[in-house]
């Protein structure tokens, strides 16, 4: 039986790490992230668990070590945030064109210039297209259950995944988390076995340079080309929702909170009203929607907690009965909106041709308080386009001040 | 006390010390018929004719044997590797990112550990852009822990993969193709220096044109645990302009020049080796001249700025003789 214990984010992470018995750890310490390295350190050190920590001088060099110790067959872990994970940019890509079940947490914080340490997404949402999973949590229970899951599906899948939750919000706020035991963490999750073998007697070339026709082997079997290799991960990840389905009802039957859903959802059944966001955020809406209730708008909240894959047909049709969703998000991709607003109305072009209102909402960014009168206002000024059929231009600001 | 005295008594000292340091190596010293049969290399690789990296990295693997496995950036040690799904090499090897070979490696030996396979040798090779340029930051952080590893920059003396670009190990005077019309002004960055400051088991350097002394010193690091730091010279015919046939005998010349100079640091202990050290007992070192008027790379330099660099040669020369070793 697990216990139940007052964690922050950093150290729920932490000790997921450890019940998932990770085997290699290369960490560099960036605010709000650093507690998670610490606290492993302390784990390895006093032999609570069994693995080497690697405390390299860089994140570059945190997912270096990652790769290669990944590539030998070793479970590693990782985690970052903002510049320490845009510093590892081009080892995201090698990680996931590698195929390695890498997984990551990220404490979601702001990106220089100017600096901030304190939170929104857009490092996260940054790394998007590098062919990683991302998972996001809305509060610390999700965060070890997160880890936990993700370990099992990137080992499925070879891929890797990014376990992302609002940094202060999450990594440094204490709340009940219900720690599984460790019999349980390791009925459901197996030691990775690499599917290949590293031996003198059968040598492997790992990533070398391919070309862009298959080329034969000394057999004469054709092998595949650069694309080929492209096309086999966009393939895995069309396939990743429902595997990610799968195993977090396994994961449910465990231990008894399933993750078969990739949406959060809040009172969305009859809503007219919906904030579509995500992380730590879908909390405060949560909130926000009773209040709209109260007032006699019928509000719901939708909350992406798999943002890649992304959930594109489950998030069309939760929202299509809405007439007004707000798109609230920490994040913007600079010269449009938000992604999430861009991704969700692309699902709904593709999926049921429902046509509501969408409204895009900028909060929080480097660490700003996200009030329930902002979400309040995003919530009103999104019904009152519905009423008048008007179309939002451009993304609102939402306490950015001056 | 006079300090050319003082200096005489310092050499003096090292000298008593080196003495068995000496005995030992050339008792341990590998004739080219005693090297073993395997190749790890096949023949075909697809480097430039007359590359200097396949002599050595045949006699790097059979002294490191097949429970080698070895990472390296993009560079010319890639295209030595091959394309996919083929390669003429028979062991294990991994691509990583430029910046991170080291770190690379130090996963490699950190993912063995954990998994109960102390048995392999983890080597890392990258060039001179992968190592005293981009390199610089994982390498040292890896060999500031201590990390069980062989590393080796094999210095070919600029960009040579994506086209003869000036690093900060090409030498001063020579043309490369950033440096097109005024040849490179700085001199070549002391990077030996910098890792022998990380204070490793063991730090040697050697060259392509002596595969006895490359092969003997990877036995050697073989043996050795922690971070060992190989400064592999390389000559590189569309690189340094010489004729393909001339490979070994540029290297050869870099060495009777002084040039480049054979040594190891085992635990702080400097000891000459090889031609070099022969030099150092003969007092025959050859002009820089000899060296520099063969390559095409040096073809703009003045007598002025030969002058200068056979000063700064023998300005290293004499640095390296008065720490004994011979």
């Amino acid at each position: 039986m697990g216990q139940t214990l007052i964690l922050t984010g950093n150290q729920t992470a932490a000790l997921a790490a450890r019940l998932c018995r990770v085997q290699v750890i290369a960490a560099y310490p960036i605010t709000p992230q650093s507690k998670i390295p610490e606290v492993l350190s302390e784990y390895v050190e006093k032999g609570e668990l069994a693995a080497e920590f690697v405390r390299v001088e860089s994140e570059h060099s945190a997912m270096g070590v990652c790769i290669s110790a990944s590539l030998v067959g070793a479970r590693v872990f990782t985690a970052t945030a903002a510049n320490g994970l845009a510093y590892m940019h081009e080892q995201l890509h090698w990680a996931a064109g590698a195929r390695l079940p890498i997984v990551m947490p990220v404490t979601n914080r702001g990106l220089g210039a100017p600096w901030t340490i304190l939170n929104d997404m857009q490092d996260s949402i940054s790394q998007r297209d590098t062919g990683w999973m991302q998972f996001y949590c809305l509060n610390n229970q999700e965060i070890v259950d997160q880890v936990i899951l993700a370990y099992r599906v990137a080992e499925q899948l070879l891929v890797p995944v990014m376990v992302c939750f609002d940094g202060f919000r999450l990594s440094h706020t204490m709340m009940p988390v219900e720690i599984p035991s460790q019999e349980e963490v390791d009925a459901f999750l197996p030691p990775y076995q690499l599917p290949y073998t590293i031996s003198a007697d059968s040598p492997v070339n790992i990533n070398p340079v391919v070309m862009t026709d298959p080329l034969p082997d000394p057999d004469g079997r054709l092998a595949p080309s650069y694309m080929g290799f492209r096309r086999r991960l966009q393939e895995t990840h069309e396939s990743a929702l429902s595997c990610i389905s799968e195993l977090g009802r396994a994961f449910g039957e465990t231990f008894g909170r399933s993750y078969e859903d990739s949406l959060y959802r809040y009172r969305n059944d009859d809503a007219d009203f919906l904030f579509v966001t995500m992380g730590s955020l879908s909390s405060e809406a949560s909130d926000t929607a009773d209040l709209l209730r109260d007032e006699g708008i019928k509000a719901g909240v939708i909350g992406v907690r798999v943002f890649r894959p992304f959930p594109d047909r489950a998030l069309a049709e939760a929202v299509s009965n809405a007439r007004g969703v707000a798109v609230v998000e920490k994040a913007i991709s600079y010269g449009y909106e938000g992604a999430l607003a861009t991704e969700m109305k692309a699902a709904l072009f593709s999926h049921n041709g429902s046509n509501p209102t969408v409204g895009n909402y900028i909060v929080g960014l480097g660490g700003k308080d996200v009030k329930p009168s902002d979400l309040l206002e995003a919530a009103h000024e999104t019904m009152d386009n519905v009423q008048k059929d008007r179309m939002q231009r451009h993304p609102r600001w939402l306490g950015s001040g001056i | 006390m006079n300090p050319d005295l003082l200096s005489e008594k310092a050499r003096l000292a090292a000298f008593s010390v080196t003495l068995y340091q000496q005995e030992r190596a050339n008792s341990m010293s590998t004739a080219i018929m005693d090297l073993p049969e395997e190749e790890y290399i096949l023949p075909g690789t697809r480097t430039c004719a007359g590359c200097g990296l396949p002599i050595a990295y045949r006699y790097i693997l059979k002294a490191l044997g097949p429970k080698t496995i070895m990472t390296h950036p993009a560079c010319c040690l890639t295209i030595l590797h091959g394309i996919y799904p083929k390669t003429p090499v028979t062991i294990n090897a991994v691509n990583n990112t430029f910046a991170s070979t080291a770190a690379s490696a130090a996963g490699l030996a950190a993912g063995l550990k954990v998994t109960g396979r102390n048995d392999f040798t983890v080597l890392a090779m990258a060039g001179d852009g992968g190592t005293f340029d981009m390199g610089i930051q994982a390498l040292s952080g890896a060999a500031e822990r201590g990390t069980d590893i062989i590393y080796v920059c094999y210095d070919n003396e600029a960009y040579m993969n994506t086209g003869v670009q000036r690093s900060s190990a090409t030498p001063t005077g020579a043309v490369t193709t950033t440096t097109p019309v005024i040849p490179k002004e700085q001199p070549k960055k002391d990077f030996i220096q910098i890792m022998e400051a990380h204070h490793l088991p063991y730090l040697a350097t050697t060259c392509s044109a002596y595969p006895g002394d490359v092969f003997n010193k990877f036995l050697k690091a073989r043996e050795i645990k922690g971070t060992r730091f190989i400064h592999l010279t390389v000559p590189c015919p569309p690189g340094w302009g010489f004729p393909t046939k001339d490979t070994v005998k540029l290297g050869r010349l870099a060495v009777e020049t002084g040039v480049v100079v054979l040594y190891e640091v085992e635990n702080g202990l400097f000891r000459l080796t090889g031609k070099s050290l022969s030099i150092a007992r003969s007092g025959r070192k050859r002009p820089v001249e000899d060296y520099l008027r063969m390559q095409g790379r040096f073809k703009k330099m003045t007598a002025d700025q030969i002058t200068d660099f056979q000063r700064q040669t023998d300005d290293r020369w004499e640095q390296l003789m008065g720490r004994g070793g011979f």
